[in-house]
């Protein structure tokens, strides 16, 4: 369990993880803010299925590969939050196209 | 799209920013490539705002020290370029990187390495449910977010990472409820004997001991144990440790671990650079000279990507290196160079001696090295260490080929969070040293980029 | 102490690994010598294309007959080396780019083979339902297919070692010397002898040739390919293109690999590698123009082999034009791991009877010298 520190002057901006608004800081990043809606899991392995979360947070491990804003295979934790933004659970192995492009499939 | 420079630095630590801040000073044209947002790298992350914000007090003065050279950075006219993965470094001295959409080529006369250490992987039992993290991760989330535990958290490890945070979680107002200790009881009489080389750098050592007294003074539950496990339905629920024999457990909702840092060595390792087995920190790291000149002509090193050396020994690398280049390039001559380094060479050992002591008190336990079977060692393929020995057994002779076999190392973070495990279990199985054994054959690009983008990527000229 | 053999095998990579297996099924005693180890090479990291389709008519014959051991390969090696036969396509973009496929099924059909085949639009659409749209046919194989290179490989090696094959892997060639009927083989650690040697050393293999002064004109290739990240499962038969340089299939865990023929570097002497991503780019840029949809698919990982290739694209199999008792096998560049189970059989037929019956009439050095 994480929370975050009050901090008067750091603004706030909302995001939405799995389809429920949170409030974050505006340098937070998408990783930290799964994390501070306590999703628990981020991802499925595109393996074996099981639940996977961030490990790293410096963009080492991957874990963290997320749908954001429909395009999947995001890391994480090296995209900066903005307001509106999306942040979605990557589910198995990532779509082959972006959610709600123009598919050819 | 490419634009040239003297010197090209890859991260923006305290070495990267050391050698430009040093370059720009001495006339030379650089430039710093770095995939955070901010300058600092993960030890200096976020300085420039938590000096200011509620965390910058917890932090500590240490992590202050970061805003100095940032702002020496800032100030110094190098060019900074946040926000790009590099993903393909040339030996001839091109570096791409990406910003998601599209690549930029960067040339430079010199191509600096500073992409700093990693958290040594700890593969145990549960270290993949969700919920299990570096203390690394949780200090960069403390750092760039102010974000501390809440609930149940145990931080398990060794070495002079998990008292820093638990001092500055403390500091901040977080709560931790209990720290395991992982550091063998044997690794204090070995590391004895280099004691002598601690006390000359006795400033490392106060404050070492300041985070024992700070732990012991603070309540925290400290456990000495020689294994730690997580277990959980879809998420760590309990923190399990061994100590004597007997396995004791407690409730836990975010397990922090932590076995010390390694070289993060894969850029060097893609570009071809000769490496040695470094058998006291137990990694592979580039074969330097003191100047941190790589055995590829425009490919330099410094900091700790070219062996742990710790944040202030890493800006010395980077002047050194900034000068070396100055030099190379013509900008000064060798004996305006060798005059300028020696300051530098003598601070570098108020930072170094103390490094061997450091080494053999955190070095890490046997079975973290080389992990029981049903342990997995490759998080991306969810490949376990049985695996790995079954596949020596049926004549995999070393990474490359348990790659082939297997597929550990094939996923998404291209083998850096297994590669040095999977060294080690082929060592300990075939009995050869993990320098003998080798790391996997680094394949480009560095990070993954998109088809559509490496589609746009023009020939030269 | 001189290591007797019947055979002496030059290169583990899947030619000499076959060669070997078929040898030592037929009884008879094989040394392999293996610089490195099995598959260290282009081998191990082909495209690992199981194709029938496109071949030169020198190949075809041979080529269908190896088709047949692909069918049995579980039998064969006691692995099924990951071998689907889900078809080669050779997509056309244009209309003229379908009509020159046409003419080559034609001139195929005139050989008296039939596995070559047109489809429309339509029927390219409902086997690859992820083509561009723009793309107008194919020229396609149904029982092409796709093994994996390092598996079958390590299979082979495998199975000639439990056939009794000694094989040595670290073990360079340094000299070969012919006195009487049988050669003398120097190695970096040992000696070995045997009255007939197999030189299938790939793109080492000119050097092989030159120790008994046998010139041939041999070019390094390193065609590069790479593997993206799993994605759900879209695709079953292997894509080329008839304009462009692609290979393209999904494999077995649901990553793409794309391949094709661009360039990286190769260092020949000291056995490195290196991407050129200026060139890779090209085959990012084939890809999705076929596959527009795999614009947003992430590349993880890529890599070439050193391969060599003939003047002609065309492998030399057959006897030496000037040293007793040599057998060549090698100059696959691109087109070597569909032959490698069959081509085997005809360096055992060489080896134990002199001749062989399978077609490979246009494949011996001597068409150099004749073209000289």
């Amino acid at each position: 369990m994480l929370r975050k520190l009050p901090d008067p002057a750091g603004g706030v901006v909302t995001v939405i993880v799995e389809g429920r608004p949170c409030e974050v800081g505006p340098n937070d990043t998408a990783a930290a803010a799964a994390l501070l809606a306590g999703i628990g899991h981020t991802r499925t392995s595109p393996v074996t299925g099981e639940p996977r979360a961030p490990f790293c947070m410096m963009g080492v491990c991957h874990e963290c590969l997320m749908v954001i804003d429909g395009v999947p295979s995001r890391q994480a934790c090296l995209v900066t939050v903005r307001e509106g933004m999306r942040i979605d659970r990557q589910v198995g192995p990532r779509a082959l196209q972006p959610a709600g492009a123009d598919a050819h499939v | 799209m490419s634009e040239s420079f003297d010197l090209v630095v890859v991260g923006a630590g305290p070495a990267g920013l050391a050698a430009a801040t040093e370059a720009a000073g001495l006339g030379l044209s650089a430039v710093v490539i770095d995939e955070q947002p901010e300058p600092g790298g993960q030890i200096y992350r976020a300085v420039e705002r938590a000096a200011r914000g509620v965390a910058g007090d917890a932090l500590g003065e240490d992590y202050r020290h970061g805003a100095g050279v940032v702002a020496a950075f800032r100030a110094s006219g190098a060019v900074y370029r946040p926000g790009l993965q590099v993903w393909q470094v040339e030996q001839e001295g091109e570096v791409l990187a990406s910003d998601g959409e599209s690549t930029t080529s960067f040339v430079g006369k010199r191509v600096l390495i500073a992409v700093g250490a990693m958290e040594r992987p700890v593969p145990i039992p549960g270290w993949t449910l969700p919920g299990v993290m570096g203390v690394g991760a949780a200090q960069v989330m403390l750092k760039a977010s102010g974000i501390v535990p809440a609930g149940d958290t145990w931080v398990a490890g060794s070495g002079p990472l998990p008292l820093l945070y638990l001092a500055q979680v403390a500091a901040a107002g977080g709560r931790i409820a209990g720290y395991i200790d992982t550091t063998p009881p044997g690794n204090r009489w070995t590391a004895a004997a280099h004691l002598g080389g601690a006390l000359r750098n006795f400033p490392y050592v106060r404050k070492g001991l300041a985070l024992r007294a700070h732990l012991k003074g603070s309540g925290i539950p400290v456990e000495a144990a020689d294994a730690v496990a997580a277990t959980g339905d879809g998420k760590v629920e309990r923190v399990r440790w061994r100590v004597g024999g007997q396995w004791k457990e407690a409730p836990c909702d975010l397990l922090l671990l932590h076995e010390g840092v390694v070289p993060n060595a894969h850029v060097t390792m893609a570009v071809g650079c000769a490496h040695d087995w470094d058998d006291r920190q137990r990694c592979f790291r580039p074969h330097l000279d003191a100047w941190g000149h790589t055995d590829i002509g425009p490919i330099m090193v410094a900091g700790d990507c070219g062996g742990i050396e710790g944040a202030r020994a890493a800006e010395v690398r980077g002047r050194l290196a900034a000068l070396a280049t100055a030099a190379g390039v013509g900008r000064i001559t060798a004996e305006e160079r060798d005059r300028r380094a020696q300051p530098l060479r003598r601070e570098l050992g108020r930072h170094l001696p103390i490094r061997a002591f450091l080494d053999t008190l955190f070095a890490p336990r046997r079975d973290l090295l080389s992990p029981a079977d049903d342990v997995v060692v490759c998080r991306c393929e969810a490949i376990t260490a049985k695996k790995v020995r079954d596949a020596v057994a049926i004549g995999a002779v070393g990474p490359n080929q348990t790659k082939a076999f297997i597929r550990s190392g094939m996923g998404p973070c291209q083998g850096r969070l297994c590669g040095l495990t999977v060294t080690e279990v082929i060592a300990e199985a075939t009995g050869k040293t993990p320098g003998e054994v080798g790391f996997f054959r680094i394949r480009p690009p560095l990070k993954p980029l998109t088809i559509g983008e490496l589609a746009t990527v023009t020939p030269a000229g | 102490m001189t290591v007797e053999a019947d055979v002496v095998v030059v290169g583990g990579g899947l030619h000499g690994c076959s060669a070997a297996l078929h040898l030592a099924r037929r009884g008879r005693r094989v040394v392999l010598l293996e610089r490195r180890h099995i598959g260290r090479h282009s081998s191990g990291i082909n495209a690992g294309g199981v194709r029938t389709m496109g071949r030169h008519p020198a190949e075809i014959g041979l080529s269908l007959a190896g088709l047949e051991l692909w069918r049995g390969i579980a039998d064969l090696v006691g692995d099924d080396c990951g071998f689907h036969a889900a078809g080669q396509v050779r997509v056309a973009e244009t209309e003229a780019e379908l009509a020159k496929m046409a003419a080559r099924a034609a001139m195929v059909r005139g050989l008296g083979f039939t596995h070559e085949e047109v489809i429309d639009r339509a029927e390219l659409r409902r086997l690859v339902p992820a083509i561009a749209p723009h793309c107008v046919g194919a020229l396609i194989v149904r029982d092409d297919g796709a093994a994996d290179p390092y598996r079958t490989t390590a299979a082979f090696g495998r199975r000639a070692a439990a056939l009794g094959v000694d094989i040595r892997e670290g073990e360079g060639l340094v000299a070969l010397v012919r006195g009487g009927d049988a050669w003398t083989v120097v190695g970096q650690q040992g000696r070995y002898r045997a009255p007939v040697v197999v030189n299938a050393a790939g793109a080492w293999a000119a050097d092989v040739a030159a120790m008994v002064g046998e010139a041939v004109d041999l070019r390094v290739r390193a065609s590069m390919m790479m593997v993206t990240e799993r994605v759900p499962r879209f695709l079953d038969p292997v894509i080329g293109s008839v304009g462009r340089k692609l290979s393209f299939k999904q494999t077995d865990q649901g990553t793409v690999v794309i391949g094709g023929g661009q360039q990286g570097k190769a260092d020949r002497l000291a056995e490195t590698t290196r991407i050129d991503f200026r060139n890779l780019a090209r085959s990012a840029e084939a890809a999705t123009a076929l596959f527009p949809a795999m614009r947003g698919v992430r590349l993880v990982r890529s890599w070439c082999g050193i391969e060599a290739e003939t003047s002609d694209q065309i492998p030399i199999i057959g006897w030496s034009r000037v040293a007793p008792g040599l057998i060549h096998s090698f100059g696959y560049s691109g087109h070597g791991f569909q032959l490698g189970p069959i081509v085997g059989s005809v360096v055992a037929d060489l080896a134990t009877r002199g001749s062989t019956n399978l077609p490979v009439d246009g494949l011996s050095i001597a068409r150099f010298a004749r073209a000289a």
